[in-house]
Order: structure tokens, then sequence, then C-alpha cells
């Protein structure tokens, strides 16, 4: 399969998506430029991590309305997969592909460390090869990484297991203390009603081989190439 | 004089939306013996300045600003004025 990784001015883990997909997993990937419009080559979007536009006014607002998102917009719309990490997922809110938005972290300070997080479903293009309950190992590094949707959005995510990872302790427990940033319900991962647009804070493809600490973020890629595999639609 | 009009937009975290920044201003102003300040939310403010001769409505084309830029409809509300 082949993936698109767009990259925008201040992008800084396109890199890191690209060589995961490419040298990993062996697939064809791409970067695209924000100004360009053209995914027509693309089976899957990746929305790197990065602090597009310097995160000025609010962290993904001024990507939001780059050419390339009108686009990605489409893309999604006709069922394409979009996955968007960290800066990338805070692209999918402010662009309305994704519900909710980010709030600064609770405590207001850039968190950068490991984090567990609990597979929720394994029924996504995203997870289908975690099972539920299993516990990821996968760092965060983000200062805007605090979900909130009011009180009917995340009863409508929970309703429909659009919640994909939460935060917990390394035993898979969903506590107050291992929610790093104060997301509602510990969310870190989720996805739209038609499961096709996912997005999450923590990065895992900086979790992608033993020699970074952590080989669990692969899961995440490998669940995309089969899906797109077995060639379901979503 | 210049005839630009100038438009001020307000933009804040809606009541009951956690506004974490606001909540560590209060912790301070109360360590500094401010303690008669019992909440702080804090906001962002735009100066919006449009060419001479614009026409149209100044406040809706700002509202539509804010709606689509300023603001974040999800968590934050908004205010403009016309100077």
């Amino acid at each position: 399969m082949r993936f698109g990784v767009v990259t925008f001015p201040g992008s800084n883990c396109d890199y890191d998506a690209l060589m995961v997909v490419r040298d990993q997993l062996h697939h064809d990937a791409e970067f695209v430029w924000h100004k360009n419009s053209d995914l027509s080559a693309v089976d899957c979007v990746i929305l790197p991590g990065g602090f597009s536009y310097g995160d000025y006014l609010r962290t993904g607002a001024i990507a939001r309305y780059s050419p390339v998102m009108k686009s990605v917009i489409r893309f999604a719309n006709e069922g394409g997969l979009v996955i968007g990490i960290c800066n990338g997922f805070q692209v999918l809110l402010e662009s309305g592909l994704l519900p909710g938005a980010m709030l600064r972290n609770r405590k207001l300070r850039f968190v950068c460390k490991q984090v567990y997080l609990r597979c929720e479903t394994s029924d996504s293009p995203f997870s289908n090869q975690i099972r539920v309950g299993d516990v990821l190992k996968i760092p965060i590094a983000h200062t805007d990484g605090n979900y909130y949707w009011n009180e009917d959005g995340v009863g409508d995510h929970e309703d429909n297991k659009q919640v994909i990872f939460r935060y917990c302790d390394a035993r898979g427990s969903i506590t107050d203390e291992s929610n790093p940033n104060g997301s509602i319900n510990n969310i870190a991962g989720i996805c739209n009603k038609t499961r096709n647009v996912f997005g999450m804070m923590p990065h895992p493809e900086r979790a992608s081989e033993e020699l970074l600490g952590s080989a669990d973020g692969l899961r995440v890629f490998q669940s995309i190439v089969a899906f797109a595999k077995a060639g379901v639609a979503v | 004089m210049s005839n630009k009009k100038k438009v001020v937009c307000k933009v804040r975290l809606k009541d009951g939306v956690l506004d974490p920044q606001g909540v560590t201003i209060r912790h301070a102003l109360e360590q500094l013996g401010f303690t008669d300040v019992v909440d702080v939310r804090s906001g962002k403010v735009f100066e919006l300045t449009f060419r001479e001769g614009v026409n149209g409505d100044l406040r809706a084309k700002t509202e539509e600003i804010c709606r689509k830029v300023l603001a974040n409809p999800v968590i934050e509300e908004f205010e403009v004025k016309e100077e």
C-alpha cells in the first residue's frame, strides 16, 4: 500500500513516520507538501507530529486551512484512511474530521515521557492487530493534549466505541495518576463514527523498534496494513 | 485622519470549560496575597484593522472570521466590538 505523509511548516515527525512505514513495514511512502493537494496515489494519509505554523493561534488551527487539508477532508469523507499523530490529531480536531478539542495540559507543562495505553477496541483499521485490554508503551510529547468534549459528545464516543486508546498504568488500570494531561475519560486516541479517521496524542512512530525503548507503536501501523490488505471497506 | 476601521475581538473559553491557565494564575494571585480573587478566566484579544472604504457589515464579517478562525466554537466563545 502507499502512505502519504503530510509535511506542514513546523512538522517534525514526518521523517519518523515515513521511515516506519517504508523501512520497517516495507510499504511505499511519500511526503505530501502542505501546498499540494494531490492525494490520488495515496491509500492512507498520515498527519505527523510537530508544531505546524508554530502552534500560533491554537494548535492545528492554521494548518487546518492549508491547501492539502481540503484534499484530506475530501479523502476522509470518501472513506480514505487518515491517522493524525499528536499535532496531526490537533489538526483533525480543528478541521472537524474528529469531534472535540484540545485544552492546555492541566499542569500547563510540556510533558515528554513514556506512557501506557490500554486498547479499548480492536474494531478499527488502526487497532485490529491489538487485543482489547492490551497495554502499549508509547511516548507522549505535548503541551496541548488535554482532550475535551462535552458530556453528550463523550457519551456518544463511548456508545459508539470510538475511544481506541486510554491512558492507563503499567497494569492496564485507568487511573487519574496515569492520566498525563487531564484528558476527559483518560482518552488518548479516538476515531470518527465511520472509523476511517483516527487521532492519538502519543507517538507510535517513536515506539516502533526495541532500540527506541518500545516497539508497541508498530502495531498501530501493522493494523493499517492488515486492514488495507484485507480490502475491507470502512 | 485615517478612515481605517478597527474591530476588536475577545475570545475566551466557554463557561464550564476548565481553564488551566486561569486556575494557575489564580493560585499565583493567592500566593501574592490577592486573596479576594476567587476565579480567573484567561482569553485572547485580536485587533483587526479593515482597509479604508471597506463595504458591508463589519460586525458580521468579523463574526464570521471569529467563527471560522479566531475561535474554536467547541471550547471558546467570542465578543466583537467596533471601535
